[in-house]
């Protein structure tokens, strides 16, 4: 078995060497540098600028404006386009823009010949707008009379979806007729998350230069066939004449799910004549100017029986877009979505997601796509409704939560599998649940201790919302091992080695004898939407068994030529064609290769190619359990222990998803405690837009990681497995604010946990003395 | 890339001296963890500089005859940290060096550097603060010692005159022999982090181990530059430890004067001053022979 072994990655040699090769380790000849001029406020228009001063320095070889892009408005996000009209993404972006729509937006370009000389430029250039008032909060975009940031939707509201569902059967017409029910109690919660961003390694850069008529843009990015159409759309050219091309990335986490700089640095390589102009994004530039989490303000109602049923709920959620629509409303949408399918309501549900432009920094994809901010909600109002009935946090859960074989009433996805409950249990287990709940009651005192918990279910791929599309090809070579080649991309996450051990096991031999193209460039590798949605390992994945089914089928029949035998009667091991009975050794694969390219009497190519549209989706699961103590007059939290278990069905290969998961914690620790995009409320500006005032946790603030799994095998997915790519970031966050509540009664509703908050709290609570 | 119009590389202190006044708008540039930040942010893109980076008679750490710990500017916090003198004698500055960012950080910025730009934030200077250190300059008039007490003049601001160049820190024996001290950076993070506040304690205890004979309490970021707090030394001079640990805190509300920032708020520093100055003290006993 290839799969479901804990073999190295595929790239690990390559990258602790240094001999992996990123974006800016490629040299073409001499490149220019561009740099952005961003705006100095937050809502207005560009009225003039002065660029004669800048345009004249030593150096400089354009300079290019605001005034001198094509009138053409494009979308941004990472999704796969859709033919019909109505379900396109939102096109509110132009290359560089005089709608000023947040601090620091793109209003003009410099290319000089280094990138001294581009910054000194960018100083040189004047410019004259004319100001509004910043709005920041949804509140200010949606009060009446704001000015409207984009004329396409003069009340702000870039979307607002209701959604109803009703249990058959309930007699009921919608949860408002539930909620007149007089033997169900009611509870209510309001809670909210905070803007977060990905803080990969490597900040966005590309470089991109003309050959004749044609654009090669070279591009840190998750999604380069998504980066080609939207090029082609921005530039207003045809996509056949845009060439991407992506290498290794250092991390992405959504945010390169979404089409960056790459169309601007495409038609500043036309401006000056297809010379190859670099654009690296600085890291301040990555806070301000590329995408983040969504922050969202959920409310939640529930009207719940006395047995812990779940009868009812309605939930509200706002989320802030900031500038620009970026996923859209997307976002929020799956936010309360989450909401619903994880614990599905016994007689009815009501939800409203609104996605609201400001002038912040605009959000879009990033590890978890809406649902950490809906998990953190529904996973504080279990733990508060639990509280305040002296019901057990995890029996409330158990009785609640998604059954197997539930299909979601509005997209009809399936619960093929699901080892929750039993992932609650692994958990409970390892932190000792039961005896520190216990133990934990009634402290007093300056440091306590407590235990909370938090699960959580989570979708694979985007279907039926959208296309899933996934294609390969396998090419074998003279000596019997293969080139794997897929539109999927290895963003970090160990995709490669997973797809090389998918594509030896669908063929039969070993991971060691698949040779994985990892860069993908769009004149020559098959079509993929890319890496997003926890999906590549299931759909691509799919496309990768297809494909290896086919190739083995064509090796076995030119094996039975040459050996006279029937085809059917074969198979392959290792590296040899064996008997499918006997697994007797017949033909070694290489002679056979060699035979099949050389031979006078019937040479033949053996490769395989084809595109498997996946029409179907499935559910991962998982809980976090964590133990903190709480330093209550310094307002600190420390992270005792923390395990996360998931359900994402067969595990491919145990030691990455375990690596997998331990990323994913710390991303959920950081969202829990620490960080923060923080913006001037006169202004707009980010404040902390720099690693520094940024809180992103260090190794030294984290704790030990646990790992553990359950594996089910999911009917649907390809080698039994399901979503794992985003979910280990899901559930952290409310897990620790539900021990933090437990240690000190104090229910903080709004993330981060970070100090100067819960020092307020706690003095409010008079557990400081003020 | 870095904007830097030109560095001269001094051969000696006279030489930076003399390069100063040839050039009265250049930067002395050591470590470099400041300069180079605030040329990439653009701060000061396109400023001249003379590096003292390579002068020997600016490193070295060493006792002198009277006892006194003498500093070169140049040791790097990782030097100071691991310096035996520093072991031996003010253990406390050793360990706020070694709060300062991370390994990297610690490997090239100075110990000079950290008191020569004026921060409150700086881990070294709450620690050198309390110790009542002096800071030797020199210029083209010659050498003058500073009482650390008369150092900071604002954010940002020390009194190094034009021209005048770190040469020395200096402990006098007195401020450390018999005291034991502690320090204690709450950040944010427990790495790569600026201090919310910096705390310095030290005490010399009552030979039975249960009075507070004297107590030295410095703050980082309680401020617009490092403080003493010298209300709350006074108050609890002389009392029995554990009460003395209670009482600091809320006597050094007397002497800081925290502001709000985005960063953090007043009250949450005086909550942080109020809380952290009796567990600094508590800890320098303990490091003392106080059973606490």
């Amino acid at each position: 078995m290839e799969v479901g072994r804990s073999i190295f990655r595929v790239d690990a040699a390559d990258k602790v060497t240094g001999r992996a090769k990123y974006t800016d380790d490629f040299h073409e000849g001499p490149m220019l540098v561009a740099k952005v001029l961003h705006s100095t406020i937050a809502n207005g228009w560009v009225k003039a600028m002065d660029t004669a001063e800048a345009q004249a320095l030593p150096g400089v070889v354009k300079v290019l404006t605001c005034f001198d892009v094509p009138d053409i408005q494009f979308p941004t996000p990472g999704h796969p386009w859709s033919v019909e009209e109505a379900h396109q993404d939102v096109s509110d972006r132009m290359l560089l823009t005089r709608r000023v729509r947040i601090y620091g937006d793109d209003i003009a370009a410099v290319v000089a010949e280094d990138a001294v000389t581009a910054e000194r430029a960018l100083k040189l250039i004047r410019v004259e707008y004319e100001e509004l008032p910043p709005i920041l909060t949804t509140e200010q975009a949606m009060a009446p009379g704001a000015t409207p940031i984009h004329d396409e939707h003069p009340d702000n509201i870039l979307k607002h979806t209701t959604v109803n569902v009703v249990e058959p059967g309930t007699g009921v017409k919608d949860a408002d007729e539930v909620f007149s029910m007089p033997e169900f109690r009611h509870f209510e919660g309001h809670y909210e998350t905070q803007q977060v961003q990905h803080c990969h390694i490597e900040n966005p850069i590309s470089y991109a230069y003309m050959q004749g008529e044609r654009i090669t843009v070279v591009s840190s990015t998750q999604i380069p066939h998504i980066v080609r159409r939207v090029i082609g759309q921005a530039l207003g050219i045809p996509w056949g004449k845009v060439r991407v091309i992506k290498p290794y990335i250092g991390g992405g986490f959504g945010n390169k799910q979404e089409v960056l700089y790459e169309p601007l640095n495409a038609w500043l390589t036309t401006q000056v004549g297809g010379r190859c102009v670099k654009l690296d994004v600085s890291r301040e530039e990555t806070f301000q100017n590329t995408r983040s989490r969504h922050a969202i303000a959920i409310d939640i109602k529930a009207a719940i029986r006395d047995d812990m049923r779940i009868m009812a709920r309605e939930t509200k959620a706002v989320s802030n877009q900031g500038g620009y629509a970026s996923h859209g409303h997307s976002i929020v949408a799956n936010t309360v979505t989450g909401i619903r399918q994880l614990y599905p309501d016994a007689m009815a549900h009501r939800a409203d997601a609104y996605t609201v432009y400001t002038n912040l920094s605009s959000p879009g994809a990033m590890r978890g796509y809406g649902i950490p901010q809906g998990d953190f909600a529904v996973e504080c109002f279990m733990d508060d409704v639990a509280r305040q009935m002296g019901w057990d946090p995890y029996e409330f859960r158990l009785k609640n939560i998604m059954p197997l074989g539930y299909v979601d009433p509005t997209n009809g996805i399936t619960c093929y599998s699901t080892g929750l409950a039993e992932c609650m249990e692994k958990g409970a287990d390892f932190i000792g649940w039961k005896e520190l709940r216990e133990k934990y009651q009634n402290q007093t005192g300056p440091v306590r201790r407590g235990v909370g918990m938090a699960v959580f279910s989570y979708k694979t791929g985007v279907y039926p919302i959208s296309l899933e599309t996934a294609s390969a090809r396998m090419v074998l070579n003279q000596d019997g091992t293969l080139q794997l080649h897929l539109g999927a991309t290895e963003i970090g996450q160990g995709g490669d080695t997973v797809f090389s051990q998918m594509a030896a096991e669908a063929v039969g031999i070993p991971t060691e004898d698949v040779h994985i193209i990892s860069f993908q460039d769009t004149d020559v590798a098959p079509f993929d939407t890319g890496a997003y949605a926890s999906r590549q390992t299931y759909v691509t994945g799919m496309a990768i068994k297809k494909c290896g089914g086919m190739l083995k089928e064509k090796i076995l029949d030119y094996a039975g030529e040459m050996l006279s035998r029937d085809p059917k009667g074969l198979d392959i091991q290792g590296r040899d064609v064996v008997d499918l009975g006997s697994r007797e050794a017949l033909l070694p694969l290489s002679e056979l290769a060699m035979t099949a390219f050389y031979s006078l009497d019937h040479s033949v190519h053996l490769t395989a190619e084809c595109t498997n549209h996946c029409k179907d989706n499935t559910f991962a699961f998982g809980a976090c359990f964590a133990e903190v103590e709480v330093d209550i007059p310094l307002g600190k939290v420390k992270v005792l222990r923390v395990v996360n278990v998931h359900d994402s069905g067969k595990l491919i290969n145990p030691k990455l998803a375990e690596a997998q998961v331990h990323g994913g914690m710390s991303m959920g620790l950081g969202y829990a405690l620490s960080e923060e995009m923080k913006f001037d409320p006169r202004t707009g500006r980010l404040l902390n837009g720099n690693l520094l005032d940024y809180k992103l946790p260090t190794s030294m603030d984290t704790p030990e990681l646990t790992a553990l799994f359950v594996e089910t095998d999911d009917p649907s997915g390809p080698f039994g497995n399901k979503a794992l790519g985003e979910p280990p970031a899901i559930p952290v966050a409310p897990a620790v604010r539900n021990a933090l509540l437990q240690a000190t009664g104090v229910a903080v509703n709004d993330l981060p946990l970070n100090p100067q908050k819960l020092v307020e709290r706690f003095t409010a609570a008079g557990l400081i003395q003020a | 890339m870095y904007d830097i119009e030109s560095i001269y590389r001094a051969k000696s202190v006279a030489d930076a001296i003399a390069a100063l006044q040839a050039d009265p708008s250049a930067l002395v540039i050591a470590g470099g963890t400041d300069v180079l930040i605030k040329v990439r942010e653009g701060k000061l893109a396109g400023c001249r500089l003379v590096s003292i980076h390579d002068l020997p008679e600016l490193k070295g750490i060493t006792r002198n005859e009277n006892g006194d710990v003498e500093i070169g500017p140049l040791s790097t916090f990782r030097n100071v940290t691991f310096s035996e003198v520093i072991r031996a004698t003010v253990p406390v500055l050793g360990e706020a060096a070694d709060t300062a960012g991370g390994p990297q950080l610690r490997a090239a910025g100075t110990i000079g550097g950290n008191v020569c730009n004026g921060i409150t934030s700086a881990d070294t200077a709450s620690t050198l603060v309390a110790l009542d250190a002096v800071l030797r300059v020199r210029g083209p008039k010659g050498e003058r010692d500073v009482p650390i007490s008369e150092w900071y003049l604002g954010v940002g601001k020390v009194a190094l005159a034009p021209y005048e160049v770190l040469v020395k820190i200096i402990i006098p024996y007195d401020n450390y022999a018999g005291y034991t001290g502690h320090y204690i950076k709450y950040a944010q993070r427990n790495a790569m982090d600026i201090a919310t506040l910096g705390v310095s304690c030290l005490v010399k205890l009552s030979e039975d181990k249960k009075t507070v004979d004297d107590v030295s309490l410095a703050f980082g970021v309680a401020g617009p530059v490092p403080m003493r707090a010298h209300s709350a030394e006074a108050a609890v001079r002389g009392l029995p430890i554990a009460q003395a640990v209670e009482q600091i805190g809320p006597a050094a509300l007397a002497d800081v004067n925290p502001r709000t920032s985005w960063r953090a708020s007043k009250e949450y520093r005086v909550q942080l001053v109020k809380e952290l100055s009796g567990r600094a003290l508590a800890e320098a006993a303990r490091k003392g022979g106080a059973a606490l």
